[in-house]
């Protein structure tokens, strides 16, 4: 693999982001998201707690609205516009396409993730938080982020029609999310063997995230984020070979 | 190495249609291969399977002497491609994406500068060079597409369809730019403009339902014309049917057509032979004076016609 290459679809990918107003429509967003759901869903002075847990806590949520909107072009924008073709033509492998563009979405939505840092800043003026818990916040989150990127990223080339891209995208990403859910294992819980329940949601983004936004740094959970997204990137190349061409 | 394109056997099947079905051509160095064909023949088909695109359902294609299927990126690494509609990355400049191509291409430094301006330069775009491609025409768009192929200065470049939707003007530009780049380069256009086989190119293959037709040169291609050596001719002060009549007799002729207005007459040879001498002499041998008189080389459209409706069948010829 080719690091190099890898760097230069990357760099150009997240140029593309700025180069409409795309990317800037998308943080204001996510910082109105992210600060309403602090405050008033979160509830972050109520609690008189020195911690951001009412910030992370409304991430997946957050994620499976917007995350699919950085997906959905990544791969059926090219499709459309044939520059796939010159792309795949390129003396590069598909692989590092892949990761070059995932690495490109990924560090645009940690930019975005890091622009919270007002937040960071109010809650250690306010009290004495503890900010490894913070880090580790941060640092669930955006592994959660390449999760959802991931799949985003794999649906994206399945399809030349960025709205498919971004409703099927959506659609998958709240699967991961709500297998974790309390509704959803409930619903399992009456007649479900224990180990079904388990493995239903041991799959979910929420029960590994909570985890680590709690403070909680466990290597299965890390390990988790890490393997969703290598399977779905591999996933992605093969339906990028099997599709290019259609 | 000599041999910059071996393709043997190629094949590509979707479901029960044969878009290519056992096509074998090679190209040399300092060849500029004009591949013909009327829409949906299998001429883009075929340069995808070249460029790697594509994965042939059978067959092989070497590049430089490396194989497409085991060392895809070595074979992409040494050609230069203008896929169809020469697709770009609409929000960059072509600046800015020229150096990305540059960066992929393994350029850096002043290297990258060079290759960059140079190819600016030879496609003539360097009056856009800041505009977001999206807005450019699509003339520019085009010759974006070629200072990409061109960037890295390739030993072999794959051009699919490089002057369709330019005006006279940028025709006779790529056309111009192609021909300096030929001599140490192997070249392979795509086009259905038929100007093009003389104005560009040194060998043709002519595809049709998948199969080569043709492969040759451009005259041997002229040569299968009817039109092929016929000689117009028109004489003045001499009754029209007494002219015929007089030009009926002549053994080397096989048959003459009256043209429209009194421009004189289409005279046939016999056997596809050159006859405007020999006629001459017999015309002036008779008295006559001539009015005018020209040969005609062979009408490409007819012979791309017959070729590619399949009315002739498979016609290889011996190059």
């Amino acid at each position: 693999m080719n690091m190099r290459n890898i760097w230069f679809i990357m760099k150009r990918e997240l140029s593309g982001y700025f180069a409409t107003p795309v990317a800037y429509v998308f943080i204001i967003i996510f910082l109105l998201l992210t600060g309403f759901s602090t405050f008033f869903v979160g509830n972050f002075f109520e609690r008189g707690e020195a911690d951001l847990y009412p910030f992370f806590s409304m991430h997946p949520w957050i994620y499976v609205l917007l995350i699919p909107a950085i997906s959905m072009r990544l791969w059926s924008e090219e499709r459309k516009n044939g520059s796939i073709e010159l792309l795949m033509t390129l003396p590069v492998s598909v692989f590092e396409a892949v990761l070059g563009k995932f690495l490109a979405a990924w560090a645009f939505t940690g930019l975005a993730l890091l622009l919270n840092f007002p937040l960071w800043i109010t809650v250690n003026y306010l009290g004495s938080p503890d900010n490894g818990v913070i880090f580790a916040g941060f640092l669930g989150s955006l592994l959660m982020a390449g999760g959802f990127l991931a799949i985003g990223a794999c649906i994206s080339a399945t399809t030349k029609n960025q709205v498919i891209a971004f409703v099927l995208s959506l659609i998958v990403s709240l699967i991961f999310v709500l297998s974790g859910y309390g509704i959803v294992l409930d619903f399992f819980s009456g007649w479900a063997p224990t180990a079904l329940i388990h493995a239903i949601s041991s799959f979910s983004f929420l029960t590994h995230f909570d985890a680590i936004s709690k403070g909680v740094i466990d290597i299965r959970d890390m390990l988790y984020f890490a393997s969703v997204i290598m399977v779905w990137l591999f996933a992605n190349a093969i339906v990028v070979n099997a599709r290019k061409a259609d | 190495m000599t041999l910059r394109i071996e393709i043997e056997d190629l094949a590509k099947h979707f479901g029960a249609i044969k878009a290519v079905d056992g096509v074998s051509f090679s190209v040399k160095k300092g060849e500029v291969l004009g591949f013909l064909g009327p829409n949906g023949a299998g001429k883009s088909t075929t340069m995808k399977m070249i460029t790697g695109f594509l994965a042939p359902t059978r067959g092989t294609v070497r590049v430089c002497g490396h194989d497409v299927l085991t060392d895809p990126i070595s074979v992409k690494a040494c050609l230069g491609y203008l896929p169809e509609g020469a697709p770009a990355y609409a929000d960059m400049t072509p600046d800015g994406f020229l150096r990305f191509i540059a960066d992929i291409r393994g350029l850096s430094g002043a290297d990258k500068k060079r290759a960059v301006a140079s190819a600016a330069d030879r496609a003539q775009i360097k009056t856009v060079m800041f505009q977001p491609i999206e807005t450019l025409s699509k003339g520019y768009k085009r010759r974006v597409g070629l200072a990409q192929a061109i960037l890295h200065n390739p030993p072999v470049l794959i051009l699919d369809e490089p002057t369709d939707g330019l005006d006279p003007n940028q025709k006779h530009e790529v056309r111009t730019l192609i021909n300096e780049m030929a001599h140490d380069k192997a070249i392979i256009i795509s086009t259905h403009i038929l100007e093009e086989v003389h104005a560009l190119c040194t060998r043709n293959v002519v595809i049709a339902n998948g199969q080569i037709q043709f492969d040759g040169t451009p005259s041997q291609l002229e040569a299968m014309s009817d039109y092929h050596n016929a000689v117009c001719v028109s004489v003045a002060n001499v009754d029209g049917n007494a002219f015929a009549t007089f030009l009926n007799g002549l053994e080397f002729i096989a048959k003459i057509e009256t043209l429209s207005a009194n421009r004189g007459f289409r005279i046939y040879p016999a056997n596809g032979r050159q006859i405007t001498l020999e006629l001459a002499q017999v015309i002036r041998g008779n008295g006559w004076e001539i009015d005018s008189l020209y040969t005609e080389n062979g009408r490409l459209d007819e012979v791309f016609r017959t070729i590619t409706m399949g009315a002739t069948g498979s016609l290889r010829s011996s190059t």
